[in-house]
């Protein structure tokens, strides 16, 4: 039913929009259709409205018969028409009069709307049917959801569709309005022609169509009015889209392959070579082209075309400062004012890796006798060796303090926390200022500080609380007895590439620190040192050693505990004059510093350091008597230069040899022995160019050196006019060194300007000089230390020219020397010629006199009968003469 | 054979002469003063470099021709002189 009423209710729709407009114009008159519930989809209910007189009638009273639980009533028909007789149209039934009249059956169903459902408050069904399903509603009723699932299952029970009369809805005038229908009548043509004419042959022929009239019929195209349309609007749809291409391709895919070529290049084996050996066109190829590349060769030979001759020209040009600016120049001066004991600077050094540190050791200007006069004096004031920093020059950074005057000292190259002084008394001392280290690291800062205290006066400044220096002691002397003798006047540290034991033979030095030092004295020994503890050690110094334990001070450290005041050196070479008792007493040694470990052990060594670096200090952990299983090192050059007290330049050696006579290890005679100064030699130094360049400076000459020629030096001055007394070469300049003089003068010689006098001379200080140290800081910055008699250190700055080696000088250098060399060996050959001339010229006189004397009888005779033969003829020429004989008779006396 | 033998031993001879080598057009060497693998690597590597100076010259004036190549280096000297069949490698050692 539902789907049915739908369709109606469409159809419906469109009937009740048609017919709703004049509904309500036309009064509700009897011809118009009933009022019905079609446009709500139940065309069998009538809304009706019953008064309460018709309920009353009717028996419909709402509330009292008709109630919710039985909102309908079903009422006879009879009762109806009754009731229409009486009241005529007020009855309230009038309006569905016709549909009771049509009405099938006897009893209608009248039913309350108590929600106004369809409009009033009572409506009539007005068929059966709609009375069947409102009396007995479907089991599919909306409200009876859940009775109807249960029942279902039960009771389904299959019903055909029954056909039902067709309803008209008004669905066929639909379709007849829609239907097409052909409007007029269709004409028939019918079309005949004699049956002959089918199928005949056609015969087809032109013909020009404006020929003939009529022939064609033209529809020209012409602008009708009627059609042309004007659009004035038009649809037109429109879409924003993002424009998008899509196009595509086909690439390849390259991945990385490995990919190798191997190949060899092409000869030719041997038979052909030697056929092409043969053939004509070689030799003549050759023939032309040799005269051309013999040119070329000689050319290359005569001349380098390629040479920048400007630049080859020049010298440096960017130089810094005044280029004709040669002094030295005043930079700073250290003096100990603390002391008033007349003190003389013996030996300087400078700090190896800080700036502007330098150290200097004083020793009292005392002569012999008075030392020994005044030694009790001298015992009171501790001698020492003085820091000095170029941010204060009042106040000494550190001092160190020694048993004794030291004369020389030096740090140590591998640690610059130790040092090693030689004293005058002949003992070793050494210095371990490692705790100290950051103190004299950090002296700029307290640059500041000294600055505002200048401006104080002097007397001032003594409670300075900053600037207390602090007396360091010495952490190790070496033993007294079995030391030097007499003062120490050279130390050396030895490098740290090699060492050496008992018997002098050298060996690699696997520690990688230096751990040696040589030392000279006046006692006319040399020593070595080891500063490593000896496995040996005799119970007495163990005992010694104990001793020592209490006394020494809490503050010192304990490097070389192991050494003090047992230290023994670890060889001793004599320097004998041979037969006679004196000996040579060695002022300064030069030892040769070869190189020779270091490139073949360089991984070795520093693997070692390495290891070593994980630890503290080497210092701290030595260990001696390692060279026992390693190999001696074989050419190792074993010879160095010493100077002596006389003026002497020892060449000799210090490997031990074993005495055929007496079996005792002795030392070798010295090599060579060169008298050359008239001084005491002190200064024996090795440039720090050419490893084979010695400088000796002594009495009143200086001398220059190659090892290796023995037959003299290269260079020897003539005496000055002063007495030399300090000299060192130049850091930067291999032609320059500089010498002190006794009257505070420095010279400065340039072997490239002047060999035989210095090329400058600079007053420094008003007495003896008594030590000169340069050092250079940086490029630019050259200092030299200048140290004399009266205690005072000088320190000046080197200008640019003296500082700075022009571009060949090295090289210049080298043929000077090389010159000198063969010069010498020139005057070495000449000294032969000449003495061979000489040696000719003796034999030549000494010939000379055996001739006179050796001529023989016969010559005489020969002689005499000479004489007498002229005598014979003058006799007759004579006769002659005088008519005595004829000439035409001539005969001679001697036929007869 | 002696005659050639004698140019080469007089070249040799002159002074900081370090090798001369002689090649076909090809690049192969076929006699050299001095060992093997020197040898093939100076033909290999000159070869290309001397075509290239020829086909210069010759492409900017046809009717020029290299008569003489020789290459400055700061160890030594390197000399080529092309021939129609032949060329030849010296090499020297300038003097300082």
């Amino acid at each position: 039913m539902a789907p049915k009423s739908q369709k109606q209710k469409s159809s419906g729709d469109r009937k009740n929009s048609k017919r709703s407009k004049p509904k309500p114009i036309l009064p509700e008159s009897e011809e118009a259709e009933t009022l019905n519930m079609e446009s709500m989809g139940h065309p069998e209910i009538y809304p009706l409205v019953l008064t309460t007189q018709t309920q009353e009638i009717f028996n419909c009273r709402i509330d009292e018969d008709v109630t919710d639980e039985q909102p309908y009533k079903l009422i006879k028909k009879e009762d109806i028409f009754a009731d229409f007789q009486n009241r005529a149209a007020v009855s309230d039934f009038y309006p569905v009069r016709k549909v009771i009249q049509e009405y099938p059956g006897d009893e209608l169903l009248v039913v309350y709307d108590k929600d106004f459902r369809y409009g009033l408050n009572f409506y009539l069904i007005g068929t059966e049917e709609g009375k069947e399903n409102y009396l007995n509603p479907p089991e599919i009723a909306e409200e009876q959801e859940d009775y109807k699932e249960h029942i279902i299952e039960d009771l389904y029970v299959y019903r055909p569709p029954v056909s039902k009369p067709w309803v008209s809805l008004g669905s066929e005038k639909e379709i007849e309005e829609e239907s097409v229908k052909e409007s007029t009548k269709q004409i028939t043509y019918m079309i005949s022609r004699k049956r002959s004419k089918f199928g005949a042959p056609i015969k087809f022929s032109d013909q020009n169509a404006s020929s003939i009239k009529d022939a064609y019929i033209e529809c020209t195209a012409y602008p009708d009015r009627n059609f042309t349309l004007k659009q004035l609007e038009k649809d037109v749809g429109m879409q924003v889209v993002p424009k998008v291409k899509d196009t595509s391709t086909q690439t390849r895919w390259t991945y990385p392959k490995n990919a190798t070529t191997q190949y060899y290049p092409r000869e030719f084996s041997e038979e052909e070579k030697e056929i092409f050996g043969q053939s004509k066109t070689l030799s003549d190829f050759l023939n032309n082209v040799s005269i051309s590349v013999e040119i070329a060769l000689q050319q290359n030979e005569i001349m380098n075309p390629f040479v920048d001759d400007w630049k080859c020209l020049a010298e440096e040009e960017s130089t810094f400062g005044d280029k004709t600016d040669t002094h030295l120049k005043e930079y700073q001066s250290f003096t100990d004012l603390h002391n008033l004991t007349e003190k003389m600077v013996t030996s300087v050094s400078w700090h190896p890796t800080i700036y502007g540190l330098i150290a200097v050791s004083v020793a009292v200007r005392l002569s012999l006798e008075e030392r020994v006069h005044f030694s009790g004096k001298l015992l009171l004031q501790p001698s020492l060796i003085l820091f000095w920093s170029f941010s204060d020059p009042i106040h000494p950074q550190l001092m160190l303090e020694s048993p004794d005057d030291i004369f020389c000292f030096k740090f140590c190259p591998s640690d610059p926390n130790i040092i090693a002084g030689g004293c005058i008394n002949g003992q070793i001392v050494m210095w371990d200022i490692t705790a100290h280290a950051d103190r004299i690291e950090n002296i700029k800062t307290g640059g500041s500080r000294s600055k505002k205290a200048t401006l104080k006066p002097m007397f001032l400044l003594e409670p300075d609380s900053n600037k207390e220096a602090t007396y360091i002691r010495h952490c190790a002397v070496s033993s007294i007895e079995n030391g030097h003798k007499k003062v120490i006047t050279d130390i050396h540290w030895l490098p740290d590439t090699f060492e050496i034991n008992r018997m002098g033979s050298v060996f690699e030095n696997r520690s990688g620190i230096c751990c040696q030092l040589v030392t000279c004295s006046a006692d006319c020994t040399i020593c070595f040192w080891d500063i490593r503890p000896q496995k040996a050690l005799t119970p007495q110094s163990v005992e010694k050693k104990k001793e020592e334990n209490i006394e020494i001070p809490f503050d010192v450290p304990s490097t070389f505990l192991h050494l003090d005041l047992s230290w023994k050196p670890l060889t001793k070479i004599r320097l004998s004059k041979g037969e006679t008792n004196l000996d040579h007493c060695p002022t300064k040694l030069s030892l040769s510093e070869d190189n020779l470990c270091k490139s073949q052990d360089k991984v070795l060594l520093a693997q070692s350091k390495t290891v070593k670096a994980g630890e503290m200090n080497p210092y701290y952990n030595l260990e001696g008597g390692l060279a026992n299983h390693l190999k001696p090192i074989e050419d190792f050059c074993t010879k160095f230069f010493v100077g002596t007290e006389e003026g002497g330049v020892i060449y000799t050696d210090w490997k031990m040899e074993r005495d055929s006579e007496t079996g005792r290890l002795m030392a070798k005679k010295p090599v060579n022995l060169y008298t050359v100064h008239d001084g005491a030699v002190h200064t024996v130094q090795r440039s720090p160019f050419y490893k084979d360049i010695v400088l000796t400076i002594g009495g009143w000459n200086v001398a220059i050196w190659k090892e290796g020629v023995t037959t003299g030096p290269l260079l020897q001055s003539s005496c000055a006019p002063k007495k030399y007394t300090a000299g060192h070469w130049s850091l930067t300049r291999p032609g320059v060194f500089y010498i002190g003089r006794e009257d505070g003068y420095i010279d400065i010689w340039d072997l490239l300007e002047k060999t035989h006098e210095p090329a400058q001379s600079q007053n420094i200080c008003i007495t003896m000089i008594t030590y000169i140290k340069p050092w250079t800081f940086s490029a630019k910055q050259q200092f030299i230390a200048i140290a004399d008699y009266y205690g005072t250190l000088h320190i000046l700055e080197i200008p640019w020219t003296l500082s700075h080696p022009s571009t060949n000088e090295v090289s210049s250098m080298n043929y000077y020397f090389e010159r000198e060399v063969k010069h010498l060996e020139y005057i070495e050959q000449r000294k032969k010629i000449r003495d061979q001339e000489k040696k000719e010229m003796e034999l030549e006189l000494e010939k000379k006199k055996t001739k006179t004397y050796q001529k023989s009888k016969e010559q005489l005779e020969a002689e005499l009968k000479r004489d007498y033969e002229s005598y014979l003829e003058l006799e007759k020429t004579t006769l002659i003469n005088l008519g005595f004989l004829k000439v035409t008779e001539k005969m001679s006396f001697m036929d007869l | 054979m002696a005659e050639v033998e004698e140019t080469l031993k007089r070249f040799q001879s002159q002074k900081g002469v370090q090798g001369i080598i002689m090649v076909n057009t090809e690049g192969i060497p076929i006699k050299s003063t001095m060992d093997h693998p020197t040898t093939t690597q100076y033909a290999n590597l000159r070869h290309s470099f001397i075509l290239n100076a020829r086909s210069t010259v010759h492409e900017i004036d046809p009717q020029n021709d290299l008569t003489f190549l020789r290459i400055r280096s700061k160890e030594n000297e390197i000399m080529v002189v092309p021939d129609k069949a032949y060329f030849l490698i010296v090499i020297q050692n300038p003097t300082e």
